[in-house]
């Protein structure tokens, strides 16, 4: 199996199409993203695999706060991971199966109305 | 050296509490402990005997732990009696005629009832009211003439004393009229004054029971079947009847201790000292066949004492000196729903007591404290009709009383109670001789901040649980004052409890998240408060899980009306009401199941479940399903679930109504109930219960003339047997009771909390919700009634309107930029000829194979 990884970014969808507070999961080369929308209308944008579960779910858990960390949780085990940064903020007393605790950030830009994801200049 | 033996002579109530303190600090096996009960049954709960008519058998009335029994160093006897003690050879003889040796002898052989010797007291149809035979065997007699007469059968109870009113009550219960006689001028004479006696009879005749006072009953006179038929009174009169129940007093137990020859009180029971010793070293006696110095050497009736007799007798055979100070004869009733309590001096015996009374001719009420001369030490109180400040008052005793006495008798709102803190010594809990000050310990110094904790830790609260209010406040206060903040916060954007925030909600009439945050919290919300929030608004104005802005709100499982699987899929489950479904439904499921591959399994809530759905196919199955005249089963939801139901009378040859029919009825009456957390229900068709109604939220169960109403039934992690709330009731009293129930929980329960701890914390207990729902006595009933019928008349179908709203069926996609490719890293491996999720192993090896290709 082969992982292609656009050097440049990527438009996934029209920033008209997210709704605040939901997220949505977009495919930029083989990567599965979560692309969130907040409620002040910023938009981010993390890896999907949940590192607890192994399972693709990012983009369908609940956004929120913890102090003024902008967060997302996810929808199988309920851990607690921050929006700006990856890390894993609430490990509800569970390992990772998948190595890192943390989320992958990816950099996200809007041009001409379209949400671009660039995975290499994530991070 | 081997281990000592101690013989327990009688299994009753007090016995299991001595082998349970002995064995539980006995950690080096210094005894072993035979146990002999004349009895079939281990030691039960004898003081619940009349909840034996709301319960399904026997075994629920046990007391304590089986472990117990399991014991290797405890032998449990049913069914034997000790015939003799011979206490210079010390061994016991059973009544088998074998011979059993002590090293210490423990009589605790109890009491037995005692009736008066007015001639026909043996014809058949006459009663005592002590053994759970007894109390069957009333059951059997009553049912049976039931069936034969063809009226109400004619029941009377002969005492109006504790045991006397609880058998009246059992009568009733039982279908049958109950009239008490009493020989004394007033009913519970032991416990309240004339005034209080009067009040007690006002309120008991207005439930239907009738009170003859001042009678003795001078003969029983049989039938022409040879059963008994009336009853004769020493003033001339007379009374039909088909049953009697002589509740005329107990008597100790004490022949084997006169045989041999040990010393008994003038008025029976064991003479023994203030450590349960008869004048024999090795011989003790507790509980109620005991006659100890503390209690002037009368035998007492009340469990409380008894069990610190069995806890002073434990501790010395293993060497610590405790000293047995007397009965509290303080006393809590609940008789026919009527609260009966005194404690201290409550008849004002002491030199100059003052009496301070309140008395409600309209609500029945009668209180009544006793102060000292100058008004200012408590001695003791009476109450009949509502004994709300008993809990508070009786640790009182003695102490200085802050603020007007008057203020705590008067109706709650009518006066300011002044806030007081229990002295150290004051026996909160007194069936387990708990006091203030371990609870206090308990939390400051052994670190326990949690009521269940506390109560495990200190047991406090755990036998009749009447204290648990205190105890709570105890907790609470002791948790301010060490700084540990007792908080009731949500989450760290809203500092109130999901009960404060729901009335907040309504009230205030906010519709969105953002209002509601930006009115009553802070923050952006979180994983926590966003759902609850969306689960108050569904239940307040049921309107879409999706509207508006609450798709945001949603765990993944109500955003998609499905439950997540740990692959990232779902599984879907169609409504089954009643789990009845026609052959027809059932092929589009299967046919639906075969189409997508699901993976497809029998739920225990009698519906059927499909699992390995992806996101983007939930419509596809749901437009199938809805087509076929199917809807959403809410499996998923925080909601009303299944109401699960045997077949009932329309096939079943036992069923004695239609419960299929009851559970389709419930279900489609309650479906899509947003609640704090699942609610399940049960229907039987009769008291066979094969629904295992009482293991659910609600549980219904079939009976002669109606319907059983039970609640706080819980499986899961902490098993409950759900409470009788309403008696044989019609189908629209059903309906009406489970509504305002129902109503009552999402109002006011925590987040995530079953119903089952949730009516054991509110306060007043099930008892006090029972007032709310029968009685209406916070006048809410009326605006309970009309929130359920706004959900029944609003309910619609959620799949349904997802179906027809192009906007919502748009979230239904893998991805936003390749909506119709399938997660590529979903995998499956068949097994027993259906498809599950690969283990990460066999995930390795599929990958493997796959790159080979």
């Amino acid at each position: 199996m082969t992982t292609t990884i656009p050097a440049n970014a990527v438009a996934v969808c029209a920033y008209d199409d997210l709704i605040p507070d939901l997220g949505v999961a977009a495919l930029v080369g083989d990567t599965q993203v979560a692309v969130f929308r907040l409620d002040d209308d910023s938009v981010r944008a993390v890896q999907n695999l949940c590192p607890f579960s192994g399972a693709s779910v990012m983009s369908r858990g609940i956004t929120g706060s913890r102090g003024d960390e902008p967060t997302i949780a996810s929808p199988i085990y309920k851990q607690v991971f921050s929006l700006v940064t990856g890390e894993c903020l609430v490990t509800m007393d569970k390992l990772p199966v998948t190595g890192s605790a943390d989320l992958a950030v990816y950099q996200v830009s809007i041009d001409n109305g379209q949400v671009m994801i660039n995975l290499a200049g994530g991070q | 050296m081997g281990a000592k033996r101690v013989v327990v002579v009688g299994a009753g109530m007090v016995a299991q509490r001595f082998v349970q303190s002995l064995r539980a600090d006995d950690t080096d096996g210094r005894y072993e402990i035979e146990v002999y009960g004349e009895e079939q049954y281990a030691p039960y709960d004898r003081v619940a005997l009349t909840s034996f008519f709301a319960k399904a058998g026997p075994e629920e009335l046990l007391l304590g732990s089986q472990d117990l029994w399991d014991d290797p160093n405890v032998t449990l006897h049913s069914s034997t009696r000790v015939a003799a003690i011979d206490r210079d050879a010390q061994t016991v003889t059973l009544d088998d005629g074998s011979q059993r040796s002590y090293d210490e002898l423990v009589l605790a052989t109890g009491s037995s009832a005692w009736a008066p010797p007015v001639p026909g007291v043996d014809l058949p149809g006459v009663f005592m009211y002590r053994t759970l035979d007894d109390v069957a065997q009333l059951r059997d007699w009553v049912r049976a003439k039931q069936a034969i007469v063809g009226r109400p059968v004619r029941g009377a109870v002969i005492g109006g004393g504790l045991l006397g009113l609880e058998a009246a009550g059992a009568l009733q219960s039982m279908g049958a009229t109950a009239t008490v006689v009493e020989f004394a001028n007033r009913l519970m004479a032991l416990q309240v004054d004339d005034s209080g006696g009067e009040a007690l009879k006002s309120l008991i005749q207005r439930l239907g029971v009738q009170v003859k006072c001042g009678v003795a009953t001078s003969e029983v006179v049989a039938d022409a079947d040879g059963n008994v038929g009336t009853l004769k009174f020493s003033n001339g009169g007379e009374q039909l009847v088909d049953v009697v129940v002589f509740a005329t007093g107990i008597r100790p137990r004490d022949d084997l201790a006169r045989a041999a020859e040990l010393q008994v009180g003038e008025r029976g029971g064991v003479v023994v000292d203030d450590a349960c010793r008869t004048e024999d070293p090795h011989v003790s006696a507790i509980g109620e066949c005991a006659a100890a110095s503390a209690d002037g050497f009368m035998s007492i009736g009340l469990i409380a004492p008894g069990n610190t007799m069995a806890d002073v007798t434990a501790h010395r055979l293993l060497g610590r000196a405790e000293v047995y100070f007397g009965a509290d004869t303080a006393t809590k009733l609940k008789l026919l729903g009527v609260d009966v309590a005194s404690f201290g001096d409550a008849f004002a015996t002491t030199p100059g007591a003052l009496e301070v009374v309140y008395s409600d001719p309209f609500s029945g009420a009668y209180k009544k404290l006793v102060m000292t001369d100058d008004a200012s030490v408590l001695l003791g109180g009476m109450f009949v009709g509502d004994a709300s400040a008993y809990a508070t008052l009786r640790p009182m005793v003695g102490a200085e009383l802050p603020g007007d006495p008057s203020s705590w008798i008067l109706p709650e709102g009518q006066a300011e109670r002044p806030d007081v803190e229990l002295p150290d010594a004051a026996n909160v809990c007194s069936c387990n001789n708990v006091t203030a000050g371990s609870i206090r310990h308990a939390v400051n110094e052994d670190g326990i901040h949690d009521l269940g904790e506390l109560k495990s830790h200190t047991k406090a609260g755990t036998a009749c649980g009447s204290c648990l209010p205190l105890v709570k406040k105890i907790l609470n206060t002791e948790l301010e004052k060490s700084g540990i903040e007792v908080s009731e916060a949500l989450c760290e954007h809203f500092a109130m409890s999901r009960a404060s925030l729901f009335s907040a909600i309504q009230v205030a009439g906010l519709t969105t998240f953002t209002d509601i945050i930006e009115r009553f919290g802070s923050g952006h919300g979180c994983d926590i408060c966003k759902p609850t929030v969306g689960s108050i608004l569904a239940s307040i104005y049921n309107g879409h899980v999706l509207a508006d802005d609450r798709a945001a709100l949603q765990d993944t499982n109500d955003r998609f009306m499905a439950n997540v699987q740990k692959d990232g899929t779902y599984s879907v489950v169609p409504r089954i009401p009643g789990g009845e479904i026609t052959p027809d439904k059932l092929m589009v499921i299967a046919e639906v199941a075969q189409d997508y591959g699901l993976y497809t399994k029998i739920t225990g809530g009698q519906r059927i479940d499909l699992f390995g759905a992806r996101l983007e196919q939930l419509p596809e199955i749901w437009q199938r399903l809805v087509d076929a005249g199917m809807e959403s089963g809410h499996a998923y939801g925080k909601s009303l679930r299944t109401v699960k139901s045997c077949v009932g009378s329309s096939w079943c040859r036992y069923g004695v109504q239609d419960s299929a029919g009851m559970a389709i009825k419930l279900e489609l009456r309650y479906r899509g109930l947003r609640s704090p957390h699942k609610i399940k229900v049960g229907v039987s068709g009769c008291a066979r219960e094969c629904a295992e109604a009482r293991g659910k939220d609600v549980g219904v169960i079939a009976t002669e003339k109606g319907w059983n109403v039970y609640v706080g039934g819980n499986g899961g992690f902490t098993p409950k047997h759900a409470q009788l709330l309403a008696e044989d009731v019609d189908e629209d009293t059903v309906f009406q009771v489970i509504d305002r129930y129902l109503m009552l929980y999402i109002r006011t329960a925590d987040r995530l909390q079953r119903t089952a701890p949730w009516q054991e914390e509110y306060e007043g207990g099930l008892d006090a919700i029972r007032d709310v729902i029968l009685n209406d006595s916070l006048g809410i009933c009326a605006d309970l009634d009309e929130h359920m019928t706004h959900h029944i008349d609003t309910y619609e179908d959620e799949w349904k309107a997802v179906l027809s709203d192009p906007k919502r069926l748009s979230q239904f996609t893998s991805f936003v930029n390749a909506p119709d490719q399938a997660d590529p890293t979903l995998m499956y491996v068949e097994e027993r000829g259906q498809r599950r999720p690969a283990t990460p192993a066999e995930r390795a090896e599929l990958a493997a194979a796959g790159s080979e290709k």
